[in-house]
């Protein structure tokens, strides 16, 4: 029989429209109270700025609207979804009860200029959060102004500058090892710093002798990830740090990778002079499609001075307050007191763990990564052949040779219903396949998740145009990038 | 511990699988002596029944049971209760980043929705899929104009946002950037002429927001003609973008920037909320942040990508055009389905509601001689008014009766000791003005010489 259906498809929710295509004139989707004043009209009173129409806007029906939302929503992959081992992005479980507490009237809805006696509560959170992140990093200071870690990269390393200028010379530049992320880079040129890019030595650390050499007077100091991108502790972090101070540098800390550590060590102990954490990763606030993050500096006592304002800091009679009289900060780096209701969720998690779930929290989280390794080494290519920390990277060294990379074998994880590994990262590996399971995921889903990717290399043996093919069980098959960005639409046209 | 999935059990199988005898071997790449021997000393473990005391303890030592007048960047609106059911659906808030977006179309058409909501709004030819928030939007757009005009010199107005001008600060001081400010007139616009003598050859940008800290509307054709006759961009900042409902779009600007928090984002006491950046079409590849694009599947059906990823970090490194990793993807969804259920006419009303109640406190207190309005320019849903008499008591009086009564503007502007800034929505009742109106005239009453002499004390509010 000839299939008559036309405009829907077997499910509903795999067909939705733009908003705007939903729109027709007339329609609202919320209804005001009617106005307790005497109306004063805008139109007259405004004359030539006034604006009659907002074109295009869409008019749709509160149903409408949360059907659209919905629908859109069953689109997407979430942790709640099921295992995402993206690595370096630490997708662990956004436990319910942060979402619960942030909502809470009075933190949820009090204003950032409020009387600081009013404002006790919020303050109390914030000082908390940053005293918990103090103890976690052995650092002595924290300041929880920076909206996500790339800010508190910026952050970081404009302290080191003002400690250094005060020193009486800012220097030129900074060391970043070849297996960073892309952040660093682009935060230290933002910084008014030069980047100068140290190579990895053949275990995947830094190598001491390239420090020693790369480190001049004109280095203002290192900035490293530890354990770094390849989930690899830096065996020699206090020489590292030794080294780096010994010649008048700081050793900035990248703390994106903070899960491997919590409970275990602390970058205190490194040497680290200033390092930023990453809420949304190790901390449990959700990532929320790409944000908000928070990302939190800690620092040294002889960095305090130079921390953001304003810090929140407590009287001996046990009052919190605002203190904005910092002549030696690096001045303000966003509005207000940072992302507090990601601080209200961090809080919620290390209270819900206390000491004892933090560090199990992180032995189990290292021991899914080392469990996938082991479990996956036979098949795929392991570049740097040692334990891990909370993630692996293995590569597409022996698929290539049969035409398919690392993007494709993601692209037919999602067939199998997973979330994708990171691919092609950390750079120094061709064709990096970089697996954080995180804690949040039991052996049952790890098995079916290594399972999957070893059908997959079983699959590029018999078929690799199967997977090349990848993914054929989504609503949409793979996307022409090249074609968006070569012509770019950015917005609906009518 | 309730989050983990694994038991201890399962624990040792997988010990044993990965080649371990016991979990310190997990950690034997760490030298010793950087180990940390004992438990860290910190609260808890708690139960969720636990936690949820503690936050509301800690929560009711606050101002919840206030009405507030404050405004001021950060703005508080009526969230429907749509918002946080759709934003609690876990495929949204659990995802990150759409970097496959095969799983991730749901957050990339509606940051696309986003994007093409806030260039209707802006008047703007594109947007980016939302910045970390007003301050940073502002920051980010004046290195986007250095990039463009390969300028070095800012032109701001002093009626930027205080903060947003301290973040401003620290963003360009190390990159060598001069910061000029500009004073206002008397109507609390920017003062033109000023503009006109500061503007040269060498300036990158004009900043200017409107409606600006005072809540006066900036006429930005004028502005705009100065700023292009130097060949330099304007910036236009927006931190109460509910006013663009009923206010003609600033065209003119190049870059139109601020803060989007007014639109279903709760204050939270100052965050997260999102910033957001429009621009005209030839500078979009100079555009920081991200941004989802419109292309076609192997079949040829709709879909959405992240797009022109070469001007970003984790492509360009030291090269990119900004640090910025994440943007403000939830707020950017809760703003996204906001500014959907009220759409066109719903936007439209509450800013006339706005409008309304904001004149009408206006000018309650003006007639009731309880105080006098500064500036003579027009404004939208925030006004300066000067208190008869010492503002700290008369917020101390309205704090009695559980009203936050607006901003002493003392805190950045030192030479206003008594003028206040104050914020009404559409969640300030009549009565709570009605209130506040008498508070400031039993302070003009109990202060000699007014209000006969107010009315002749009206500041000029001219500075340097």
């Amino acid at each position: 029989m000839k299939n008559r259906i036309q405009t829907a498809r077997p499910h509903v929710n795999r067909n939705e429209k733009l908003i705007f295509e939903h729109s027709s004139p007339g329609k609202c989707g919320v209804d005001l109270p009617p106005l307790d004043v005497p109306p004063v009209s805008a139109a007259e009173a405004l004359g030539e700025v006034y604006r009659a129409d907002i074109e295009g806007f869409p008019e749709v029906s509160e149903l409408e609207v949360v059907r659209h939302f919905t629908r859109l929503s069953t689109w997407n992959y979430g942790v709640d979804t099921g295992l995402y081992p993206l690595g370096s992005c630490t997708m662990k479980y956004n436990p319910r009860i942060n979402e619960v507490v942030a909502r809470l009237e009075g933190l949820a809805t009090d204003h950032p200029y409020a009387p600081e006696f009013l404002a006790q509560g919020c303050l109390e959170v914030l000082h908390q959060t940053a005293r918990c992140l103090a103890e976690i990093t052995g650092m002595d200071a924290v300041s929880l102004q920076p909206a996500a870690g790339a800010q508190g990269e910026l952050t970081g390393i404009l302290m080191i500058r003002a400690w250094l200028e005060q020193q009486g010379n800012p220097r030129k530049y900074i060391l970043i090892p070849d297996s960073a992320h892309g952040t660093n880079p682009a935060s230290v040129t933002i910084s008014g710093y030069q980047m100068r890019p140290l190579k990895s030595d053949a275990k995947g650390c830094i190598d001491l002798g390239e420090l020693s050499q790369a480190m001049s007077q004109d280095v203002a100091g290192l900035m490293l990830t530890n354990p770094n991108t390849l989930g690899i502790f830096e065996r020699q972090i206090a020489e590292i740090s030794e080294l780096v101070h010994s010649r008048g540098g700081l050793v900035y800390m990248d703390g994106a990778n903070m899960n491997a550590l919590v409970g275990v060590a602390r970058p205190a102990d490194f040497g680290v002079d200033v390092m930023h954490l990453n809420l949304h990763k190790t901390f449990t606030t959700p990532h929320g499609g790409g944000g908000p993050g928070s990302g939190p500096v800690a620092v040294k006592k002889f960095l305090e001075p130079y921390l953001p304002v304003p810090t929140v800091e407590k009287t001996p009679d046990g009052t919190f307050y605002l203190n904005y009289d910092r002549p030696k900060t690096i001045g303000r780096i966003r509005t207000f007191y940072g992302n507090f209701g990601m601080a209200v969720r961090a809080l919620a998690y290390i209270l819900a763990n206390g000491p004892e779930g933090l560090r199990q929290t992180t032995e189990d989280a290292v021991l899914n990564a080392n469990y996938v390794m082991a479990r996956l080494r036979d098949v795929y290519d392991l570049p740097y052949d040692q334990p891990c920390m909370h993630e692996c990277v293995l590569s597409d060294k022996r698929q290539a040779a049969r035409g398919v990379r690392t993007g494709d074998i993601a692209k037919r994880l999602i067939d199998y219903g997973f979330h994708p590994y990171t691919t092609s990262f950390p750079l120094i590996v061709s064709g990096a396949m970089m697996i954080e399971p995180t804690e949040s995921a039991s052996k049952e889903e790890l098995d079916e998740f290594i399972d999957a990717l070893r059908s997959i290399a079983q699959e590029i043996e018999e078929e690799p145009s199967f997977v090349l093919e990848a993914p054929c069980s989504t609503r949409i098959s793979r996307l022409d990038e090249a074609g968006a960005a070569r012509k770019p639409v950015l917005t609906w046209k009518p | 511990m309730r989050y983990l999935p694994n038991s201890f059990h399962t624990r040792q199988e997988m010990l044993e699988a990965a080649g371990f005898r016991a979990p310190e071997e997990l950690f034997a790449q760490i030298p010793d002596s950087l180990k940390l021997h004992s438990n860290l000393k910190l609260p808890g473990p708690m139960s969720e029944p636990e936690l949820v005391e503690f936050f509301q303890r800690t929560a009711a030592r606050s101002s919840r049971e206030f009405v507030s007048l404050l405004g001021a960047g950060a703005y508080s609106h009526y969230r429907p209760a749509a918002i946080d059911a759709l934003l609690s659906r876990g495929e949204f808030f659990t995802a990150y980043t759409p970097y496959q977006a095969e799983i991730a179309q749901g957050t990339l058409q509606a940051m696309f929705e986003f994007q093409t909501l806030i260039t209707q709004l802006t008047g703007m030819e594109v947007a980016n899929a939302s910045l970390y928030d007003g301050s940073t939007a502002t920051a980010e757009a004046a290195l986007m104009a250095s990039r463009i005009t390969r300028r070095n010199r800012l032109v701001v107005a002093r009626t930027l946002h205080p903060e947003y001008r301290q973040v401003l600060a620290t963003y360009v001081r190390t990159l060598g950037t001069a910061v000029e400010e500009i004073s206002w007139s008397a109507s609390g616009e920017l003062n033109l002429a000023v503009l006109d003598s500061t503007v040269n050859s060498e300036t990158a940008a004009v900043i200017v927001q409107s409606p600006n800290f005072f809540g006066i509307i900036e006429r930005v054709q004028p502005i705009a003609e100065v700023t292009h006759r130097v060949g330099a961009l304007l910036i236009v900042v927006i931190t109460e973008p509910l006013s663009l409902a009923i206010l003609k779009p600033p065209a003119e600007a190049d870059i139109v920037c601020g803060e989007a928090q007014s639109f279903g984002v709760p204050v939270a006491f100052g965050g997260p909320y999102l910033g957001y950046l429009a621009t005209r079409e030839k500078f979009t590849r100079q555009m920081p942040g991200r941004l989802v694009g419109q292309t076609q599947d192997r079949e040829g059906r709709r879909g959405f990508v992240l797009t022109l990823a070469t001007r970003e970090q984790h492509i360009r490194r030291e090269k990119a055009t900004s640090n910025i990793c994440t943007n403000q993807s939830l707020c950017a969804l809760a703003a996204t389905v906001y500014l959907c259920l009220l759409g066109k006419q719903g936007l439209r009303a509450l800013a006339e509601q706005n409008f309304s109640k904001a004149h009408d406190a206006a000018r309650k207190l003006v007639s009731e001689g309880a105080a006098s309005l500064p500036m003579t320019g027009a404004f939208f849903n925030e006004f300066v008014a000067r208190a008869p008499g010492a503002a700290e008591t008369l917020l101390a009086e309205l704090q009695d009766q559980k009203i936050l009564g607006g901003l002493h503007l003392y805190r950045f502007y030192p030479e206003w000791k008594d003028h206040l800034l104050i914020c009404v929505t559409e969640k300030v009742s009549r009565s709570i003005v009605d209130q506040t109106v008498q508070g400031f005239a039993r302070l003009a009453e109990s202060t000699p010489g007014t209000p006969a002499m107010l009315q002749g004390r009206h500041s000029r509010g001219e500075r340097g």
